[in-house]
């Protein structure tokens, strides 16, 4: 039966809220470095980050829900991250863009956090120096999967190992 | 002016504070005594035929890992500039470890002040009669300093809250005539 002839249509209430929450994405840039740059070029015009519903970047973490931690977090500047987070409404989710917001990239000092995880959940990490601005696309499009199927298990082959370090 | 002119000059005003000049790659470079640093910059700054008028630089140096070194564990290199007259020089200064302790430049230059507070902040550096001495770069709970050559490069420190800095904020209102 089409939707001319009987003009309404059934489902879940979940999965319609979180089409509208997938494809309505306001990302908060936390720009603190390099990658900061790198979105620039993600949200304007070439990469055009607008085709996926996210190029409504909002500066106040209160009208935002996608955190877009880009650059290197230094230990003085994670009690104000983990702030940003907190003034954020729920739902809120947390993209870590480039190695140094994943796991402090090549700062391993005493200055930089070793990975914003250790402060803040994160949802998608992204790895590169700074990365690519197809592979932030991804991000988003992996964010958008999870918003959609949020008790979805990643595929083997994605699952982490226990890491083991050797320096 | 002619470098050896320069330094006579120098020792002529303050004979007890020059202990040495050495060419360093074509800048001249004067080893000061710790204590008259700040007399022997005022008279560099203040004398029309030499007027350094710009610090350039201050790096604090750790020469525990140095090989062969037998001085004083700290040193601290000022660099100068004229911009009028264009010239350039240097000045060390040997800091032992047990005390660590060097007047101030602040009065003198401006940029002094956060310099001074880097070296602070990272060697350990305490400078006398400095207007705000504490740490620049690193957060307020940190303990040690990173720079040291004994400081363990991976030992990180959490910081539990932000600094409000209003202490800063009020002096710069202060400054601009909002109080
Ligand atoms: S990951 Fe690379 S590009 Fe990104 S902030 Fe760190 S150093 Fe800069």
């Amino acid at each position: 039966m089409g939707v001319e002839t009987f003009p309404v249509l059934t489902t879940r209430r979940d999965a319609v809220i979180a089409w509208g929450q997938k494809n309505s994405l306001w990302p908060m840039p936390f720009g603190t470095a390099c990658c900061a740059i790198e979105f620039m070029g993600v949200v304007s015009s070439v990469f055009d980050l607008a085709r996926f519903g996210a190029e409504l970047v909002r500066f106040s973490p209160r009208q935002a829900d996608l955190l877009l931690v880009a650059g290197t977090v230094t230990f003085k500047q994670a009690p104000i991250l983990k702030q940003i987070y907190e003034q954020m409404c729920e739902p809120k989710w947390v993209i870590s863009m480039g190695v140094c917001a994943s796991a402090g990239g090549f700062y391993n000092t005493y200055c930089t956090v070793q990975g914003i995880d250790q402060i803040i959940p994160v949802d998608v990490y992204i790895s590169g120096c700074p990365p690519r601005p197809e592979a932030i696309l991804q991000a988003v499009l992996k964010l958008q999967d999870k918003i959609d199927n949020p008790k979805a298990v990643p595929p083997a082959q994605f699952k982490a190992k226990e890491p083991s370090f050797d320096y | 002016m002619e470098t050896a002119i320069l330094v006579e000059k120098l020792k002529a005003r303050h004979p007890d504070a020059v202990l040495g000049s050495t060419d360093r790659y074509g800048t001249l470079e004067i080893q000061v005594d710790r204590n008259s640093i700040d007399r022997l910059v005022e008279t560099l700054r203040a004398d029309s035929e030499l007027s350094f008028n710009m610090l350039v630089d201050l790096v604090s140096i750790d020469y525990s890992a140095y090989p062969g070194w037998t001085g004083d564990r700290f040193g601290l290199a000022y660099l100068l500039k004229s911009l009028a007259l264009g010239h350039r020089l240097q000045l060390k200064v040997a800091v032992p470890e047990e005390e660590p302790v060097v007047p101030t430049l602040s009065h003198l230059f401006a940029n002094a002040n956060w310099l001074e507070r880097e070296a602070f902040d990272q060697m350990g550096i305490r400078f006398t009669r400095h207007p705000n001495l504490k740490r620049l770069l690193n957060h307020h709970e940190f303990v040690g300093h990173p720079l040291r050559k004994d400081y363990p490069i991976t030992r990180r420190q959490w910081l539990s809250a932000n600094e409000s800095l209003m202490d800063e904020m009020e002096v710069r209102l202060k400054e601009k005539g909002y109080e």
